[in-house]
């Protein structure tokens, strides 16, 4: 049996990135617009990228969630920013999980995968 | 209301070493020993299939279930047996109306009423019924009391209603609901009503025949009884002009090669083997119910969710989504943190052991109209306590604390 302690959850990064999330907002003209949702708890969130030379070159996101979702957009946005869409097709949730550094319960699973879902989202519309 | 606590063995859980304050019950209810040694007996005792065995244990099973059938009838003063049907769940007995009597007495161009505060379960079949027959489905609006707006209402009527379909106690809000008169004023205009009475058996009195609805449907998960187990009371007029929603076993009168005929009244609604036991043992949820007293358990309800609102609105952060009068809602109460998402308060509260619901509620357009994107949510029932309020409340303050609002 797993036993969470609020400190192991809501660790100072988590709560920092939730209350003052990095890259939020939007961007005009992006190269590609994604919405992500989750159904189960209301959460929904807009990805923008600007791609040039197969790079990102900037990220913005929007929406509301909990801290868990938030904080994850937050630090997956500063993860992205000036990758190679090449290797960010190689990420796999478990790069998720590590930024987030916290234990995720399998009720949190989606809220930990908002954001790197949407980011999936955007890859495969640019890949069209 | 005292000792209650002990006919329920799971409230003695520990969850996350903290004693279990269990506030989801608008949710699912807890089940007290009497409805489970119920369960246990009919399985030890009595097991057999119904309706078609000659046999002692199938005669039992069948004299037990049906007696089931009599003791719903009687607790929510149906006139007789013949107008409760079982099925699986409250969503399945609104699916059962809507596809049963819905089908064939909905035309192009009719005009089915839905309010904003109901649950997915009777808005999402209704939907589904007026795109397939060309119907409009028009809706109530709240007040900014989140009560419903009946002059609105008035003004949706027509002789273009064919039925009104609407919830006794909000999910969410806890608003209950006028459906005497909201009943009323559709006959007036010739339409059938549909109420949901998922929230509101089991925690007040409810009369089917005084409200006069046509139908009515509900859970008894809810009501202490087992999950699987659903109620659709139809007026017994209506029944014999519906067709059944499911064929097979059980609900057949004679089968030929290539045609059959079906039973008259709720039999002809029960194809296959129903849920026997759980049935069985929702009639000791009902028993239960009956020794407390309906009237008590409204009574403690209302007195717990007046002391919950007392000690929620000291804090600032907090927003209530609840009727200012304390009559005017059941024992459900929404709230939200202000930069807490409900999902984090849910959280943090389940670890000091209160288990709360957070998100939709399964009524997202009633969510959006309340402007926010989600509501924790605390429900009570019975063996609810004034101290459950304030472990909560201590558990509160640890979100605040956290994340420093």
């Amino acid at each position: 049996m797993h036993i969470y302690y609020m400190e192991d959850i809501y660790t100072e990064t988590i709560l920092d990135h939730y209350q003052h999330p990095h890259h939020y907002g939007k961007i005009s003209n992006p190269t590609v617009k994604v919405n992500g949702d989750n159904p189960l708890c209301g959460d929904k969130i807009s990805l923008d990228l600007i791609i040039k030379k197969g790079v990102v070159e900037d990220v913005g996101f929007t929406g509301a969630g909990c801290a868990i979702s938030q904080a994850a957009i937050s630090l997956l946005a500063d993860e992205i920013q000036g990758k190679k869409i090449s290797n960010l097709k190689k990420l796999k949730p478990q790069k998720m999980y590590g930024l987030l550094h916290i234990p995720i319960s399998p009720g949190r699973v989606k809220c930990a995968l908002l954001g790197f879902t949407a980011l999936q989202k955007a890859l495969k519309t640019l890949q069209k | 209301m005292k000792n209650i606590k002990n006919d329920f063995h799971i409230l003695k859980r520990k969850i996350n070493g903290k004693s279990l304050v269990y506030l989801d019950n608008a949710s699912t209810s807890q089940k007290p020993k009497a409805v489970l040694n119920a369960l246990q007996k009919f399985y030890t005792t009595s097991n057999a299939n119904i309706h078609r065995g000659i046999h002692t244990l199938s005669e039992e099973a069948t004299e037990q279930y049906e007696g089931v059938r009599k003791k719903v009838a009687k607790f929510i003063n149906a006139k007789n047996e013949e107008e409760i049907i079982f099925t699986k769940n409250c969503t399945e007995a609104i699916n059962c109306a809507c596809v049963s009597w819905g089908k064939t007495n909905i035309n192009k161009g009719d005009e089915i009423i839905v309010s904003a505060l109901e649950h997915h379960a009777n808005l999402v079949p209704w939907q589904e019924l007026a795109k397939e027959k060309g119907a409009i489905l028009k809706i109530i609006p709240l007040t900014k009391d989140y009560l419903l707006d009946l002059k609105a209402y008035k003004s949706l009527l027509s002789k273009k209603t064919k039925l009104v379909c609407v919830t006794a106690q909000s999910n969410v809000t806890g608003t209950i609901v006028p459906v005497k008169k909201i009943t009323a004023m559709a006959h007036a205009v010739g339409a059938k009503v549909l109420v949901d009475g998922a929230q509101i058996v089991g925690h007040s009195k409810v009369n089917v025949r005084y409200i006069d609805c046509d139908f009515f449907a509900f859970s008894a998960h809810k009501m202490l009884g087992p999950t699987g187990v659903g109620v659709l009371y139809v007026k017994r007029t209506l029944m014999d002009d519906m067709t059944p929603h499911m064929y097979g076993g059980d609900m057949v009168e004679t089968v030929q090669q290539k045609s059959a005929t079906y039973r008259a009244g709720p039999w002809k609604f029960e194809a296959g083997t129903p849920n026997i036991a759980d049935v069985i043992a929702f009639g000791s949820a009902i028993s239960y119910l009956e020794k407390i007293g309906m009237a008590a358990i409204a009574a403690h309800d209302r007195e717990l969710l007046a002391y919950a609102k007392n000690v929620f609105s000291k804090y600032p952060a907090i927003k209530l989504f609840s009727p200012s009068r304390i009559q005017d809602a059941g024992s459900v109460l929404s709230f939200t943190v202000k930069g807490v998402h409900p999902h984090d308060v849910a959280t943090i509260l389940n670890e000091e052991g209160v288990a709360i619901r957070s998100g939709l509620h399964c009524a997202e357009p009633l969510i959006n109209r309340l402007g926010v994107s989600a509501t924790a949510r605390i429900s009570f029932y019975l063996y609810n306590t004034k101290k459950d309020v304030d472990v909560a409340e201590k558990a509160l303050k640890k979100v605040l604390k956290i994340f420093k609002v």
